[in-house]
Formats: C-alpha cells, structure tokens, sequence
C-alpha cells in the first residue's frame, strides 16, 4: 500500500457470536433468541437462523418475537461472556497471522499480509478459516481486501475477497452504510440520491466535506487506501503457567518435589519479570494412565520466592496418590497480585515472613477464611466493636480504644431471676448460686436505631459490672422498657 | 495465637484484653474438631513465629498428643498453654496451673482483677500459689504470695 507493500487485510464478522456461543453448549434446531434489557424494554440481543426465518429481528421486543414464533427458545444474553469469547477467537486467529484486532463486539480485524501463501493462497486461507469456525458452530462472514474499511465493507455487505488494486470495483455497488458510517450521515446521503459507494467516489469532494464534514470523507478515503487505518493487536495477558514433561514416570515424594522446585524457578523467574506475586497456585500431576491429580495451594501473601513457596506444597504432594507414576507436572499461578520490588534493609522483619507461611501452612489444613484477626470497628455496641476478617486477606489495624473495662468473654444473654434497677444480691446463673459482692455501674447503652438487630429489641440496657464473692466477675444488664436481668459477658 | 474450635458460643472480646495485649498481635483459628486443633498447634508450635500458642480443649490429652506437642514446642522455642477443663490435664504436661477469678474485698479499686493462680503440677520445682493483680496503671502484674497457715 505505502512504499510498495501490498497490504491485504481481513475482517471476520460474527453476526450470530452471541446465539452460537450458547448453541455450542445446548445444541437446538428451533427458533432460539437472547434477550437483554434495553430501553427499558426486554429486547431480542441476538437470534439464530431459524428464528430469523420466522421473521424475527435483532432489537424487536421478546414479547412480540414470543406472539410471532409460538415455539421460542430464550435465554438471557451474558454480553461480558460473549466479550470473553471473542477474545479467545481472537487468540485463535493468531493462528494464521501474528497482528490480530477486535473490531466491535462482534469482529475481529487481521493484517495477513505476507501470511496467506503459508496457507496456499488467499482462497484457500479464507476456506480453511470457514471451515475451522464452521465445525466450532459458529456462522462468520470474511472480507479480505487492501484496506480494513474495505474488508468491513465486503464482510458485513457482500462477502467475498477483492483482488489487490480493485479495491474501488469491488466496493463500487456496495451502499454507502458499508463504509462505518452514522446512521444519521447515510439517511442524509441517501436523500441525496448518493445510495453507493461508486456514486459517493465519483461526486467532488469539496460540497461533500462542507455538507457532512471530515468524517465521511476520511472513511471512505479509508475504505478505499488514499488514508492509512491501523489495526491495534491485543496484548496477551501474561500465562503465568509452566509445565514439565518427563521421559520416565516418577512417583517417589522427594522426586516429585524435585520437580516442583524446578517449576517453581521458572515460574518464579516469570513472576519476577513482572513484578508479581502468587497468591493461588494450581499443581497439575499427570499419571501414565492419563488420570490427572491437582494439588492447590493458597497463600497468605503474594509471593514468588521458590525456596519458600516449596515447603508449603509438601503437605498437598504427601496426600495424593500417584499410582503408577506421573510424567507430567504442571504448575500454574491461578490468581497473581502484584508484588513490587523491595529494598532490602537490615531491619527486615524476619518474624512477619515466617508468621505468613505458617498462615499458609496451616491454611491448607483448615482453610484461610478460618485464621481470623480482630479488627475494630466504630460501635458502643460490644458485639459490634469489633469484627473478624481473614488474616490472610486483611491488614492489622489499631484504634482500640477502651474507654471502659469490657469483659474478656462475651456470649448471647442469659437471662437470669431479679428484678428492681438494682443488681439482685443473689442469683443463679449457669447453676451456680452467686451473691453479689460489689456492683459498678449503671452503664447506659442505648440500640443503635439505624441497624436493625434482633437482640436489641428489648431496648436500651444499664450494665453493672458485677463482682461476686464466689469470685467471678460478670457483666449484667438491665433493660428498663422491658424489664429483665441477663448476664452477657465475663471479665478476667 | 489462639486456636479454638468453631463451635463455641461465646465469643472472645478483644475490647477487654485490649489493656494487656494488643489486639493486632493475635491471631484465631477456628478448627473442626480437636484433633485439628491440636494439628494447628502442633505446626505453630513447631515453626517458632509465634511466641505463644494457647488452645481450648474438651476432651482429655493423651500421652502421645501431649508429648507430641511437647516436643513441638521445644523445638519451635515458644509455649504452648492448653486451656482444659477441671481434672483433664495430660500427664505429659511440663506445669499445670489452676486459676480461679477472686473477690477482693479490701480494695475500693472497681475494676478489681484479683486471681488466685495454684501451680498444681510442676515436672521440675516446687508447687506454690500466688495472688496475681493486672496493676493498669503501671502495666504490670504484681503477685504476692499467700500467708502461711
């Protein structure tokens, strides 16, 4: 195209991506749609052949689509899967040439130059890639041309390859919406009575540009090669997965550690180069009768290290039954964060680092959501002063402020016998017989109103601290609107 | 660190001990049972990044268990407690303590923590019994020996 180098571009259309990706899971022949809410009412977001046959169209409204077509299958459309979906065809199509583009939600954009004739040719190129998503169940439109607005055109509006230089023949009875344009720019065009690409090229550009503006000419300028379009090829998300394939089966613990630990280096090694940390890894073991058996290991903090992750895989390894040997190992980090560099300094914590791997240690034994921290929380409520957060996934906190003496153990009231706002002298509680040598109190809390709680219904509580002469010391409260004597908590 | 199993109704508040120790410092785990339980300790004791492990148990220690963790312990170089009810001590145990909360009726003092603490197994010294007090104002633990009879 520009300094002598023929460029030649495909463009992929899915027309039925998001039905097809459905279809392939639970295959029906009948009339089948998907539905999403838009504007405000719950639309048709994507139908397959037979339902378009029976007269059904992309945005008309279910209840409607339901009154023409009596046998209709829907589902609701997932658009954030179907987004995922297309980046894994993305990932395919790099099969055939390295610089591959999304284009829309429901295209993809390839610049095959200099990679067809590994293909034999731009016919057979474009046969095998039909073929390929044909057998997936998907139904695709290819335009290959010189330009990418040129193969969008011939995708969505007449499929089929335009020679290298016909590019203007081969668009030339195609209508101007081929050209990516505004609804808007080509209703006003059409009125014009410029309904093609052929009428648009052959009218003078001076009327068009003050008429319609820049755009529509920079499109078609696109379209037809005279301005230059880029197509932007994804980055590939980093694989933080390494693998291992090994000539003879092994089974012994220590061999298989062995191998963990060269995973591990390499993995390592990747991890570093993007400043990221493991927090879940995945260990895949393959036995030579094709049974497969996963170890997964979840960290209390990102890490990367090798040396200090391979101890914790012990534990896993020891459980699992390898029969007669395993010949494959492959280890992948499933969850990353990141995990920037650090300096090293003399006043590392050594302590922090060995208190994370025992976390993680035992972790694997009794899962990490059950190793707790206390954190403080903003409420006179003693339940509610505090809250528990999985060590793992929470950072220490301060801010305990006491202003009074809280007992050390709290439990749901118990109720016990006494009346009067008074502590009753003695009482039983838990079948102990106690008398009450000294009370302190009262204490008033009053429910927080804007939560709703159960346990406060009774009101607003005067608590005594409660010494016995049996020795306990207990707390105690009273509820006036309701009157009533419980014990909820113990000092030390 | 301080192992538990789930089950339990009561909860621990750290409000009330947050005087003593901070609260950031501990660490809960929640075991299924007490076999887990004394797995948990088994490994924290042996790793040595805590400085004291305490565990609630309902079920009597056998010898084994006992010496188990024990050796866990010396190993680790951190202390283990084991919280047990009356007369279900292990006989694996180094010291066995009783401590019972007491009214303290000279004080004026109204957040009294006075308690009686009765070493009742010791594998290597002499038994004793001391009056133990939380002094809040000076941080510190006063401990004063019984009269004699």
């Amino acid at each position: 195209m520009f300094n002598g180098i023929e460029r030649r571009v495909a463009s992929l259309w899915f027309p039925r991506l998001a039905s097809d990706r459905v279809l392939r899971r639970r295959p029906f022949s009948g009339p089948f749609v998907l539905t999403l809410k838009q504007k405000n009412a719950n639309r048709i977001y994507c139908l397959n052949h037979a339902a378009s046959k029976q007269g059904l169209h992309q945005g008309m409204p279910y209840s409607d689509a339901r009154a023409f077509c009596s046998d209709l299958q829907s589902r609701c459309a997932e658009p954030e899967k179907d987004r995922t979906f297309l980046h894994l065809l993305r990932r395919w199509a790099t099969r055939y040439c390295p610089w591959v583009g999304l284009d829309g939600r429901d295209g993809l954009v390839m610049d095959i130059t200099g990679s067809t004739h590994l293909f034999g040719g731009e016919e057979a190129m474009l046969a095998d890639m039909r073929m390929r998503l044909m057998r997936a169940g998907l139904s695709v439109r290819i335009g290959m041309a010189d330009t990418r607005g040129a193969a969008w055109a011939l995708a969505h509006y007449n499929e089929g390859i335009a020679p290298p230089g016909q590019t203007l023949s081969a668009l030339a009875a195609l209508p101007v919406t081929s050209l990516r344009i505004e609804e808007q720019m080509s209703v006003a065009l059409q009125r014009l009575g410029l309904r093609r690409v052929e009428d648009l090229a052959e009218t003078a550009r001076g009327p068009l540009n003050r008429r319609f503006g820049p755009a529509l000419l920079q499109r078609l300028d696109q379209a037809l090669g005279a301005q230059p379009e880029e197509i932007s090829p994804q980055i590939e998300p980093p694989h933080y997965g390494v693998r291992m394939t090994l000539p003879e089966p092994i089974g012994l613990l220590s061999d298989t550690m062995a191998g963990v630990e060269r995973l591990l280096v390499k993995l390592g090694a990747k991890l570093n180069a993007h400043e990221q940390g493991a927090r879940e890894l995945c260990l895949t073991l393959r036995r030579v009768d094709q049974g497969q058996q996963q170890v997964e290991l979840r960290l209390a903090r990102p890490l990367r290290d090798p040396s200090r992750i391979l101890p914790l895989f012990e534990r896993g390894l020891a459980e699992i039954d390898v029969g007669f040997g395993v010949d494959m190992l492959r280890l992948e980090a499933t969850q990353v964060e990141s995990l920037p560099s650090r300096q090293l300094s003399h006043v590392a914590d050594q302590g922090h680092d060995k208190l994370d791997d025992l976390i993680s240690r035992l972790g694997t034994r009794i899962g990490l959501e059950n190793i707790q921290r206390f954190l403080p929380a903003d409420s006179h409520i003693p339940e509610r002063s505090f809250y528990m957060a999985p060590t793992a996934y929470s950072e220490p906190a301060n801010g305990w402020a006491t202003l009074r003496p809280r007992p050390i153990c709290l439990f749901p009231p118990e109720p016990i016998a006494g009346h009067g706002r008074h502590p009753p002298k003695r009482f039983r509680w838990r079948r102990n017989a106690l008398t009450t040598g000294r009370a302190t109190g009262p204490e008033r809390i009053t429910p927080e109103w804007w939560l709703e709680d159960e346990n406060w219904r009774s009101g607003i509580r005067d608590y005594w601290r409660v010494e016995t002469t049996q020795g306990r010391r207990l707390w105690l409260f009273y509820t006036p609107q309701n009157p009533g004597w419980f014990v909820q908590g113990e000092f030390a | 660190m301080l192992l538990r199993e789930g089950r339990g109704i009561s909860q621990v508040n750290p409000n009330g001990f947050a005087d003593f120790l901070d609260p950031a410092r501990l660490t809960l785990c929640n075991s299924h049972d007490q076999a887990e339980t004394l797995a948990l300790a088994e490994e924290a004791l042996r790793s040595g990044a805590v400085s004291l492990v305490v565990m609630q148990i309902n079920r009597p220690l056998s010898l084994t268990a006992g010496r188990r963790l024990q050796l866990a312990a010396r190993d680790g170089n951190s202390i283990g407690l084991a919280i047990i009810p009356e007369g279900m001590g292990s006989n694996a145990a180094e010291t066995r303590w009783r401590c019972t909360p007491t009214f303290d009726p000279n004080t004026q003092v109204h957040d009294s923590t006075l308690q009686h603490w009765e070493l009742i197994k010791n594998k290597s010294g002499t038994l004793g019994a001391w009056y133990v007090q939380w002094d809040r104002a000076s941080r510190r633990v006063i401990m004063v020996s019984p009269p004699r009879k």
